[in-house]
């Protein structure tokens, strides 16, 4: 057990190690960050001091080298664009996706669980396969067009909701959120609701197979025996015994949510990381996209390790096979 | 005596009728036909193909040709006549372009980089699943490990990074899709390959000095095939949305080389002003493909799946 945890924590540090050098690498080659940033009117004297200050004018092992001092030092470099640092300059970003990845889940288990419910307990019903339709769109159709389709609808048509950016904030037991003013829930329910289909899908699609499995299980049909009405056998029997699935998916899909967030935050110029990321690609800021990169790559790593070892801690059947 | 050994082969089992290949198919096709939903997904596939890859008969503009791009025309309503003297049914863009002909061009750039994404990440995708799962040991660790980490990080992601990488045009984006999905192939060939792998018939193959890329190409990948089908349906869909949402971001392809995303993407510049047929019907493309394929590949995983087999 002890040998299969150190193996899987060695290799994840490996993993991680070996992303930084391909991402490093890989932003290197896009480009010479100083071209985009300098004014094309400076003299060559200019171009060559900025580069010598970013350390651009070093080999690419002793910038690679320099970059992994100070990543320990905590120091994840200069935003070329903000001229501030990155740790800063995501920190300050990140409380709005937050909220964002935050009501998207809210909705998406929301609605989610109750209509997979519903599909799972009647299957042949009208209302079943238009829920099962309906998690089909949220599955296949792009992010960004469904977003595109609520401002026309709600922002741009009906007039009923901002079109886009955050709304005001409010401070409640030390928290600055804009979750705590009417303004800014009218500014985060559409983009939440952009986030949370594809998620939605999945949960209709999980909690019906659920469902469908548990509805011809013994202990239901026992249950239904005793007289029990069929809202208890759902909500303190079923229930109980699919949400284990459910609740690892949803915490699997917390690294994928981020990732769909950079889409959603661009239709909806949401002040986010996402869009940070963006923008940074877009301007070859590269200080922001190497750290911004790593971070995700920490975060997938990690969440695969939780997993694995989780599993591990229950199934011994993988540690016995695994451990190479 | 003839009789005993006649009558001895009677009583065996009979083993099921081996199908060519032209029976399978027509099996396969009176299957699918059972969902009207699919046939009609099909039939819309095929008419969006036509308009696409006969986008230079069927248009009525070149939107590449810049010579033929007048500015006067610009914004005009769907419907309106322009200065070409035709009806612009779908309306023209800001730079005068026929809607309806950017569309047939753009579905043509999506659909030619979907699918040679999606032929180039089942080849890289079988060739990585066969390896490990043929030879084993270290090799099938380490690669297996490399598909699952990649596997757990959203397509986008990778394909966002990709793209800022490689710069932006055609080849690089199928080069960034390769990447960000060849690992759904390679998982899938690896299990499939896996089970195959412990059955008779390959340890049999394995027994004679038949070499392995006859034993692996001509033995196993035919009967590791049909999931793949599957995946690659969906993966071309997902191709093309992946590219149209990369053009969406600014990072995929420019405006001149018009691919939905980059046409919606441009018609997004102009929702507020009231010009909705900028972004609408690129959009309505792009969803009707993308749906079409999802139906179909729906189709064809429950006509292959082996618990439906009669």
């Amino acid at each position: 057990m002890l040998s299969y945890f150190i193996t899987r924590i060695a290799q994840a540090i490996v993993v991680v190690f070996a992303m930084s050098v391909i991402v490093f690498v890989g932003v290197f080659a896009i480009g010479n960050p100083i071209d985009v940033m300098i004014d094309p009117g400076a003299t060559q004297a200019i171009r060559e001091k900025l580069i010598a200050q970013y350390g651009l004018d070093q080999p690419l092992v002793v910038q690679y080298w320099t970059f992994l001092r100070n990543v320990f030092a905590g120091d994840l470099g200069t935003s070329m664009v903000y001229n501030i640092p990155v740790v800063d300059l995501v920190f300050s970003r990140f409380p709005a996706t937050l909220e964002l990845v935050a009501v998207s889940v809210l909705i998406a288990v929301g609605v989610g669980i109750p209509a997979g419910l519903w599909a799972g307990y009647r299957p042949d019903s009208i209302g079943a396969k238009l829920v099962m339709a309906l998690s089909v769109l949220g599955f296949s159709v792009p992010t960004f067009w469904i977003g595109m389709l609520l401002i026309m609808g709600f922002a741009v048509e009906l007039g009923w909701l901002p079109s886009g950016g955050r709304g005001d904030e409010a401070t409640f037991l030390g928290v600055s959120s804009s979750l705590f003013t009417p303004d800014g829930w009218s500014h985060v329910i559409m983009p939440a609701i952009n986030l949370s289909l594809f998620k939605m899908g999945l949960m209709i699609r999980l909690t019906r197979a659920g469902m469908v499995e548990a509805m011809g299980t013994d202990y239901v049909k026992f249950a239904r025996a005793q007289g029990l009405p069929d809202r208890q056998i759902v909500f303190s029997h079923i229930l109980r015994n699919i949400s284990i699935p459910i609740v690892t998916v949803l915490g699997l899909e917390l690294g994928s949510t981020l990732a769909f967030a950079v889409v959603t935050e661009s239709v909806f110029n949401w002040p986010g990381v996402g869009k940070l990321i963006i923008d940074s690609i877009l301007q070859l800021d590269r200080p922001v996209m190497v750290s911004y990169l790593i971070m995700v790559v920490i975060l997938f790593v990690l969440i695969n390790l939780v997993v694995d070892l989780v599993y591990a801690r229950l199934d011994p059947r993988v540690r016995l096979k695994g451990g190479a | 005596m003839p009789e005993i050994i006649a009558e001895n082969i009677a009583a065996v089992p009979s083993a099921p009728p081996v199908e060519t290949r032209a029976e399978r198919l027509r099996n396969f096709w009176s299957d699918f036909r059972e969902s009207w939903v699919a046939v009609g997904a099909l039939i819309v596939i095929g008419v969006l193909l036509f308009l696409s890859f006969g986008a230079p008969l069927v248009s009525p503009q070149d939107p590449y040709d810049m010579a033929m791009l007048d500015w006067l025309d610009a914004f005009l309503r769907p419907g309106t006549e322009g200065s070409g003297g035709y009806v612009h049914l779908l309306g023209t863009d800001n730079a005068g372009r026929d809607m309806l002909s950017a569309i047939f061009y753009g579905l043509r750039t999506s659909f030619v980089i979907g699918l040679s994404a999606g032929a180039l990440a089942l080849l890289v995708g079988i060739a990585v699943g066969l390896t490990a799962a043929y030879f084993g040991g270290r090799i099938e660790a380490l690669l297996m490990r490399i598909v699952d980490l990649q596997l757990s990080m959203p397509a986008i992601l990778l394909a966002l990074v990709l793209v800022a990488m490689l710069g932006q045009g055609i080849v690089q984006i199928i080069l960034a899709l390769v990447v960000a999905q060849y690992a759904y192939f390679a998982r899938t060939t690896h299990g499939a390959a896996k089970v195959e792998r412990g059955k008779d018939y390959i340890e049999a193959a394995r027994s004679t000095p038949l070499p392995t890329h006859r034993v692996l190409f001509k033995h196993l990948l035919p009967n590791v095939l049909p999931p793949l089908i599957v995946v690659a349906t969906v993966q071309v869909a997902s191709a093309i949305a992946l590219e149209a949402t990369l053009s969406f971001l600014g990072v995929g392809l420019p405006l001149t080389e018009p691919s939905l995303g980059s046409l919606i993407s441009n018609g997004f510049k102009y929702i507020h002003s009231d010009r909705y047929w900028l972004s609408i019907y690129p959009g309505l493309a792009l969803m009707l493909t993308v749906v079409a394929i999802n139906l179909v590949g729906d189709q064809v995983r429950k006509v292959l799946d082996p618990r439906n087999s009669r």
